[in-house]
């Protein structure tokens, strides 16, 4: 039975912010994420009863953050850039810029490798549908940049202040 | 380093996520999205969780009715595109106060009376004629609607009136004067026509 959407919205709003952020870094994950949402609002009542609503939700994402990116790079800004300061509407990860710019450092199909599979929980066959190419290239892609990310995080906050 | 989802939380997340709501509640607004919009008030019968439609206020309900339900069920009957968005309730949420507080008699708002059908409908768009401090029986109403021997079908238009307290059916009564069912429970139905009579 469908669920009205707000508790789509109160329930996998979360997910689909930190998924945003991990792709698209905290800047512009917030656009995203509004694109995201409206976009589902509008083709919600046309998505099958039994559909899997996060899955769904992280494929709309996943093509709002390719054109939140085409548009970035028709702007001088460039591209993965991380605001040096927090705002006063608070960053995520305050005190853990290193995390962000780890993050950010990523190329990008492993950014959305780890952004589907271990912040939205979805099978290496369904990130092979979204990002092309095979399921253990997916599989491959979020090992690498896991990887990457401890050893570039790690090595960050080990010059920083030691845990 | 474990990586799991928390991992890319944030203590401010709460905050960010009610900002992008509200964002998301004038944006499915200004599209035209916003099928069903809905908020919960309180008032002395308790919370009330008022509905409405871009034609106007659809549904009431009390408390015993689960609200959790009730969304569901305006899910299944108008749209899916339902969310709490308390600005399209502003006026409704204020007139219910008012009458709450006796300083309201009549309710001047836009029904969308398509939850209901046929001899029901018919049935609820008679009732705001039985004014503040009134009452009338089953029997009268059906005499009222022009059919005098559906007192039965008059008794289940008011059970399932989609708009208590704004659609008076707590006004309507038994033959022997004693309250009869409510939707919202005899307490309710009790409460408001006590409210009613002292103002």
């Amino acid at each position: 039975m469908k669920q009205p959407f707000e508790r789509i919205v109160q329930v996998h709003g979360g997910t689909v912010l930190r998924v945003c952020r991990v792709i698209l870094g905290v800047h512009d994950a917030e656009d995203a994420w509004s694109e995201t949402f409206l976009a589902a609002m509008r083709a919600y009542p046309e998505l099958p009863d039994d559909a899997n609503a996060e899955a769904w939700l992280v494929t709309i994402a996943h093509h709002k953050a390719i054109d939140v990116v085409r548009a970035r790079k028709r702007q001088p800004a460039p591209v993965g850039e991380i605001p040096e300061a927090p705002t006063a509407l608070g960053l995520p990860g305050e005190g853990d810029h290193d995390l962000w710019q780890a993050v950010a450092a990523l190329p990008e199909k492993q950014r959305q490798a780890v952004a589907y599979h271990y912040v939205a929980g979805l099978a290496y066959s369904e990130i092979a549908r979204l990002l092309g190419g095979s399921s253990d290239a997916a599989r491959r892609a979020a090992a690498d940049g896991v990887k990457n990310l401890r050893k570039n995080y790690l090595s960050a906050s080990r010059e920083g202040a030691p845990s | 380093m474990n990586i799991s989802p928390d991992y890319f939380a944030s203590p401010s997340d709460a905050g960010t996520l009610s900002r992008l709501r509200d964002k998301l509640e004038l944006a499915a607004e200004a599209e035209g999205l916003l099928d069903v919009a809905y908020v919960t008030i309180d008032s002395p019968v308790g919370t009330l969780l008022l509905a409405a439609t871009p034609k106007g206020l659809v549904r009431v309900a009390y408390d015993v009715e689960d609200h959790d339900r009730v969304l569901e069920t305006l899910t299944q009957q108008i749209s899916p595109r339902v969310l709490r968005a308390p600005k399209r309730l502003n006026a409704a949420a204020r007139e219910l106060d008012e009458y709450f507080e006796r300083k309201r008699r009549v309710f001047d708002l836009p029904l969308d009376l398509s939850l209901s059908t046929g001899f029901r409908q018919l049935v609820q768009r008679h009732l705001p004629e039985i004014g503040y401090g009134q009452t009338r029986t089953y029997q009268q109403v059906a005499e009222l609607v022009g059919n005098p021997k559906a007192v039965r079908a008059v008794g289940s238009a008011c059970a399932t009136n989609p708009l208590p307290v704004v659609v008076p059916c707590h006004r309507v009564l038994k033959a022997d004067g004693t309250p009869g069912g409510y939707i919202g429970g005899r307490a309710a139905k009790t409460a408001l026509l006590r409210l009613e009579a002292s103002a």
